[in-house]
C-alpha cells in the first residue's frame, strides 16, 4: 500500500516537473528545424527558455483602456493549460487529476483559456486585437467538433472517457488493415494541433503585423510578465497536442516508469520536428481556406467514426 | 407536506392583489411584490428542496365544482425540481426589479406589472403542481396570458406590441396541441386526472406515438424548438429584463417540463423518439446559437441563446429516451440528469444575464451592442457577473454550465457502445455539442467584450451609472450559485438524482455519476489555485518595476478614437461567413469611393430563416386560403343567430335514430 501510494506520489512529482519544465524545448525544436530547412543557423535550442527569462524580468506598458481583465488573463490562461496539462497523462503513471470524463474537461479547460485570452484582446481596443480574436473564435469553434470527434473514436472502443483508460485500450496492431480509425485520429488531431497552435499552415507564429495573423496578433500589448506566461502557455498547448499525438503512437500509457517519461518527451520532440516540417514545406492558408480545413478535418473524422462504427458491427 | 406549497401560492397571490392595488404608488407595488415574492420562493425553495433531498411525495385531491377536470394536486420529484427553479429564479428576479423600479418615479403601469409578474410566477407553480389535465391547462393559460400582459409592459412602442401580439399567437397555437394531447389523454384514461392516465396501462403504439408528436410541438412551442422558436426573440427583448430573465429562464422551462412529464406517462420509448429529440436539439442548439452571434441587440442575442440552450437540453432528453429504449438506464439516467441539470443552471445564468443586459440598459438606455463598449468602468459588478454568467453560458468549467455539459457528453459517450441506429444519433451528440460551446464561447466573448472590454463607443456611455443595489444584489447572488455548482456539482446534482431516476425509470443508477462529479471539484479548485498563484506571481514581478499606462498600440499611432475599434458584427463575421446557407443575411454597403470619400456605410442584417423564409409565407398562404371563410362573417348578430339555428337543427338531424352512428 505505502509502495503504491509513494510511486504515485513519485509520479505527479515527474508529471509536474516534465509539464511545467520540458514545453518550451519543443519550441526550441521547432525552430531549429525550420533553420535546418531553410540552411539557417537557426537560434540556440535552448532559446524559448531564455525568452520566457528575460521577459519576466522586464516591466510591462498597458493600454489605457486595458482593465483587470488584460491584466489576469494571461495568469487564469496559463493556469487552465497547466489544469489541462494536470488532465493529461505524460508517460509518469496516471494523471494526477485523471477522472472518468477528464477528455471533456480537458477541451473545455483549453477552451477557457481561449475566452480568456480573447476577451483580453478585445478589452485592448484595438481593431489589430479585435480581428484576431474573432477569427481565434471561429475558428476554434470549427475546430472543437474534428477534435471531439477524434476523441470519440480512441474512447468508446475503450467504453471510457478517460485518457487514461482510452490509452490503455488502444490495439497496438496493424492501423492500416485493421485500426484505419486510429489511423484517422491521429491525422485529425495533428490539424487540431496545428489549428490550435497557430502553426502554418492556418497561422503563421513568426509574424504579427500581417492582418493575416490570429494568435500573436491577439496579444501586441501584452509585455513584460503577462507575455511570458503568453508565450510559455503557448508551449505548453503544442507540448499537449504533441503529448495526445505521441501517446496514441506509442504504447506509453501502460508505463509509468522513467522509459515512458523518456518515451513520451522523445516522442513530443519527433511531433515538434513533424510540425516544423510542415511549416518548412507549405505556405501559409487563405483566411477564407482555413474553414474549409478544419470541417475537411471534421468529415475525416466522422468517416473514422462510421469506420469504427462497422468495425464494432462486423 | 403540501402546505408549504399552497401556503407559496398563497402569499403569491396576497401579495400580488395588494400590489394590483396599490394604485400610483410605484414604489409601495414594487415594495409589497418584492416581499411576496421572496417570501414565497424562501417557502418554496425549502418545501421543493426537501422533497429532493430526502425523497417522498405530497399528493391531495380537493373538492372541485367544475363539471369537468379534478382539483388533484401533487409534488413528485419531478415537478418538486421545477418548482425549485420556479421559486429560485422569480425570487431573485423579484429582487432585481426592486432595484430595477426604484428610481422609476410613480406610474400606474407598474402595479398591475408587479400584479402579473407574481401570477406568473404562481401559474408556474399551478403548472408544476396540477395532477389533471384540465387543472395543467386552466394553469398554463394563465401563465401565457400574464406573461402576454407582461411582454406588453411597454405597450406605447410599436414594437412591443408587435411582440406581445407574436406571442399571443404562438402560444396559443400551442395550446391547441395540447388540447388534443389532453384529449387523446383523457379519452384513454376515462377522465384528465394524470393517475388514471397512468393506472390505465400503456397506450397503443400509434396512440403513444400521437401523443408524442403533440407534446413536442404543444410543450415545444414553449420551449422554443427550432422553426417553433419564432416568437422567443421577438417577446424576450421587449418584456422589462427581470421579467425576460424569468421567462427565459423559467418559463420556457415548462414547455421542458411539459414533455418530461407526458413522457412518464407515455411508457417505455421506441428508438425513434430519441433520434427524433436529439434532432431537434442539435438542430435548435446549432441554429440558435448561430443566429444568436448574427444579433446587434444585447437582448435578442440573449433570446436566441435560450433557444440554443433548450437545445442542449433536449440533447440530453433525446440521449435519456434512447438509453431507455435501449435499456441501458445509466445513460438514460445520464441523459436525464444533464438535462434536469442543465434546466436549473440555464435559468441562473441566463437570470444573471438578462438582469446584466437589463441594467446595462438602465444604465445607458441602449442595448445595441455597438453602441457600447467600456462599461467595466463604469459598473464594475455587472461587468463582473456577466462576465460569470458568459462563461457559465458558453459551458466553460469551473462555472455550472460546464457540469451540466459534461454529463451530457458522458450519456453519448455511453450511447457509442449502444448497437444499431440509436448508436448514429448518440454519436452525433458529441460534435453537436462541440460546435454548440465553441460558438457559444464566441458569442459571449462578443457579448462581453463589446459591451464591457474596450472604450466607450457613444456619449451615452459616458453617462452610464452602476446599477442600483437590488439589481446588483440580484446578480450576484446568481453569480454566486453558478460558481458553487460549478465547483461543488455533486452537492448540486443530489438535487437533480430523484428526478433522473424517475424519468430514467431506475431505482438507483446514481452513486457511481455521483462519485464521477467529485473529481471536477478539483479540477475547477486547481484552476482557481494554479490561476491565483500565477496572478501573484506577476504582481510580485510587477511591483518595483515600471508599468505604464499608454495609448493602445497602434503601429506608432498615438490618437486611435473609440470608433476604431473593432464592432460586433465584425467580430461575428468570420464565425458566421461559414455558415451563410443557413443564416439569411443581407448586407447594405455603400463602399468609399473617389480620392477624398465621404460618406460610406456597411450594414448587416441577419433574419431568421425560419421565419421569414417558412413561417410568414406558410402564415400567408394559410390566410388566403381561411380568408374565404371571412365571406361568412358579417359582424351581423342575426346572421350568427341564424348559423346556431342551422347548426342546432343540423345536429339535431343527425343525432335522429337511423341518421348517424
Amino acid at each position: 500500500m505505502a509502495a503504491t501510494r509513494r510511486r504515485t506520489v513519485i509520479g505527479h512529482f515527474v508529471h509536474v516537473l516534465v509539464l511545467v519544465l520540458f514545453p518550451p524545448l519543443l519550441l526550441g525544436v521547432i525552430g531549429k528545424t525550420k533553420a535546418w530547412f531553410a540552411g539557417r543557423k537557426g537560434p540556440p535550442l535552448l532559446q524559448p527558455y531564455l525568452d520566457v527569462w528575460k521577459l519576466l524580468h522586464k516591466g510591462a506598458v498597458y493600454s489605457r483602456t486595458t482593465t483587470w481583465v488584460f491584466r489576469v488573463a494571461p495568469a487564469i490562461s496559463l493556469g487552465a493549460l497547466w489544469t489541462a496539462g494536470l488532465l493529461l497523462p505524460l508517460g509518469a503513471g496516471p494523471a494526477p487529476l485523471a477522472f472518468n470524463g477528464d477528455v471533456i474537461a480537458f477541451a473545455y479547460v483549453l477552451a477557457l483559456s481561449r475566452f480568456f485570452t480573447m476577451a483580453a484582446a478585445l478589452d485592448t481596443g484595438s481593431s489589430f486585437e479585435g480581428m484576431g480574436a474573432s477569427r481565434e473564435a471561429a475558428f476554434a469553434a470549427l475546430a472543437e467538433p474534428a477534435l471531439f470527434i477524434a476523441l470519440a473514436i480512441i474512447c468508446i472502443p475503450a467504453a471510457s472517457v478517460s485518457f487514461g483508460g482510452a490509452f490503455a485500450a488502444l490495439p497496438w496492431t496493424d492501423w492500416g488493415a485493421a485500426h484505419p480509425d486510429i489511423l484517422v485520429a491521429v491525422l485529425v488531431i495533428f490539424l487540431v494541433l496545428l489549428a490550435e497552435n497557430s502553426r502554418i499552415p492556418v497561422d503563421d507564429p513568426t509574424t504579427h503585423l500581417e492582418l493575416t495573423m490570429i494568435h500573436e496578433v491577439m496579444v501586441l500589448d501584452d509585455g513584460g510578465p503577462d507575455l511570458a506566461f503568453i508565450l510559455y502557455g503557448s508551449s505548453v498547448k503544442m507540448f499537449l497536442f504533441a503529448a495526445i499525438v505521441t501517446e496514441l503512437v506509442l504504447p506509453i500509457s501502460s508505463g509509468g516508469s522513467w522509459l515512458g517519461v523518456l518515451a513520451l518527451c522523445g516522442g513530443t520532440l519527433a511531433v515538434a520536428v513533424l510540425v516544423g516540417m510542415v511549416e518548412s514545406s507549405m505556405a501559409r492558408l487563405r483566411l477564407v481556406r482555413v474553414p474549409q480545413l478544419l470541417v475537411g478535418a471534421a468529415v475525416v473524422a466522422a468517416v473514422g467514426l462510421v469506420a469504427l462504427f462497422f468495425r464494432g458491427q462486423s | 407536506m403540501l402546505w408549504p406549497f399552497l401556503v407559496a401560492l398563497a402569499i403569491h397571490l396576497l401579495f400580488g392583489t395588494l400590489a394590483l392595488f396599490a394604485g400610483r404608488s410605484s414604489r409601495t407595488a414594487i415594495m409589497l411584490g418584492t416581499i411576496g415574492c421572496v417570501a414565497a420562493s424562501i417557502v418554496g425553495i425549502g418545501a421543493a428542496a426537501h422533497l429532493l433531498l430526502f425523497g417522498g411525495h405530497v399528493d391531495a385531491q380537493m373538492a372541485w365544482h367544475v363539471p369537468i377536470g379534478a382539483l388533484h394536486i401533487g409534488v413528485y420529484a419531478l415537478s418538486a425540481f421545477f418548482l425549485l427553479c420556479i421559486y429560485l429564479v422569480t425570487g431573485i428576479a423579484a429582487i432585481y426589479g426592486a432595484g430595477y423600479f426604484r428610481d422609476h418615479g410613480d406610474d400606474r403601469r407598474v402595479g398591475p406589472l408587479v400584479f402579473f409578474f407574481i401570477l406568473l410566477a404562481a401559474s408556474m407553480a399551478g403548472v408544476a403542481l396540477a395532477r389533471d389535465g384540465i387543472l395543467f391547462l386552466i394553469a398554463w393559460e394563465v401563465m401565457s396570458l400574464s406573461g402576454f400582459f407582461l411582454v406588453t409592459f411597454d405597450d406605447q412602442r410599436e414594437d412591443v406590441r408587435r411582440a406581445g401580439t407574436v406571442y399571443l399567437i404562438a402560444s396559443h397555437v400551442g395550446v391547441l396541441f395540447l388540447f388534443v394531447l389532453f384529449a387523446l389523454f383523457a379519452q384513454h384514461g376515462g377522465d384528465f386526472n394524470f393517475s388514471s392516465i397512468a393506472a390505465a396501462g400503456a397506450l397503443s403504439p400509434e396512440m403513444a406515438n400521437a401523443c408524442f408528436l403533440l407534446a413536442l410541438v404543444g410543450f415545444g412551442t414553449k420551449a422554443g424548438f427550432w422553426f417553433l422558436h419564432t416568437w422567443l426573440p421577438e417577446a424576450h427583448p421587449a418584456a422589462p429584463s427581470h421579467v425576460s430573465a424569468s421567462m427565459s429562464g423559467v418559463m420556457i422551462k415548462m414547455g421542458i417540463y411539459g414533455v418530461l412529464r407526458v413522457l412518464t406517462l407515455l411508457g417505455p420509448p421506441p428508438l425513434w423518439w430519441g433520434i427524433t429529440v436529439i434532432a431537434i436539439g442539435a438542430l435548435s442548439g446549432v441554429l440558435g446559437v448561430l443566429h444568436a452571434l448574427a444579433q446587434h441587440d444585447l437582448k435578442r442575442l440573449l433570446a436566441y441563446h435560450s433557444v440554443e440552450n433548450v437545445g442542449i437540453i433536449t440533447l440530453g432528453i433525446g440521449l435519456g429516451l434512447l438509453g431507455q429504449s435501449a435499456a441501458n438506464p445509466e445513460m438514460a439516467f445520464l441523459g436525464y440528469g444533464g438535462a434536469i441539470l442543465h434546466t436549473l443552471n440555464h435559468g441562473l445564468f441566463k437570470g444573471l444575464l438578462f438582469q446584466g443586459a437589463g441594467s446595462v440598459l438602465h444604465a445607458t438606455g441602449t442595448k445595441a451592442i455597438d453602441a457600447l463598449g467600456g462599461l467595466s468602468r463604469k459598473m464594475p459588478t455587472t461587468a463582473l457577473t456577466f462576465l460569470i454568467g458568459a462563461i457559465a453560458i458558453s459551458g466553460l468549467p469551473p462555472l455550472n454550465g460546464f457540469v451540466s455539459e459534461w454529463l451530457i457528453y458522458i450519456a453519448a459517450f455511453r450511447g457509442g457502445t449502444l448497437n444499431g441506429p440509436g448508436t448514429v444519433a448518440a454519436l452525433a451528440v458529441i460534435p453537436a455539442l462541440a460546435l454548440i460551446g465553441g460558438l457559444a464561447s464566441a458569442c459571449f466573448v462578443k457579448a462581453y467584450g463589446i459591451v464591457f472590454l474596450g472604450a466607450p463607443r457613444t456619449a451615452a456611455v459616458e453617462a452610464a451609472h452602476p446599477a442600483p443595489a437590488g439589481m446588483r444584489a440580484a446578480m450576484i447572488i446568481g453569480a454566486l450559485l453558478c460558481v458553487a455548482i460549478g465547483i461543488w456539482p455533486e452537492y448540486a446534482f443530489r438535487l437533480v438524482e430523484r428526478p433522473a431516476l424517475l424519468m430514467a425509470g431506475t431505482a438507483s443508477a446514481a452513486d457511481p455519476i455521483l462519485a464521477a462529479l467529485v473529481p471536477i471539484t478539483r479540477v475547477a479548485l486547481s484552476l482557481f489555485a494554479l490561476a491565483g498563484l500565477l496572478a501573484l506571481v506577476r504582481r510580485a514581478l510587477l511591483r518595483r518595476r515600471e508599468a505604464p499606462i499608454e495609448a493602445t498600440w497602434g503601429c506608432g499611432y498615438e490618437a486611435p478614437s473609440p470608433r476604431m475599434q473593432y464592432t460586433a458584427s465584425s467580430f461575428a463575421d468570420p464565425v458566421l461567413v461559414p455558415f451563410e446557407g443557413v443564416l439569411h443575411r443581407s448586407v447594405h454597403e455603400e463602399a468609399p469611393h473617389g480620392y477624398f470619400p465621404r460618406e460610406a456605410h456597411y450594414e448587416v442584417h441577419s433574419g431568421d430563416i425560419a421565419g421569414e423564409q417558412i413561417i410568414v409565407p406558410a402564415i400567408e398562404k394559410l390566410v388566403a386560403v381561411l380568408g374565404k371563410l371571412r365571406a361568412i362573417q358579417q359582424g351581423r348578430v342575426q346572421m350568427y343567430l341564424v348559423y346556431i339555428f342551422v347548426t342546432l337543427v343540423g345536429v339535431f338531424l343527425w343525432q335522429l335514430p337511423g341518421g348517424g352512428p
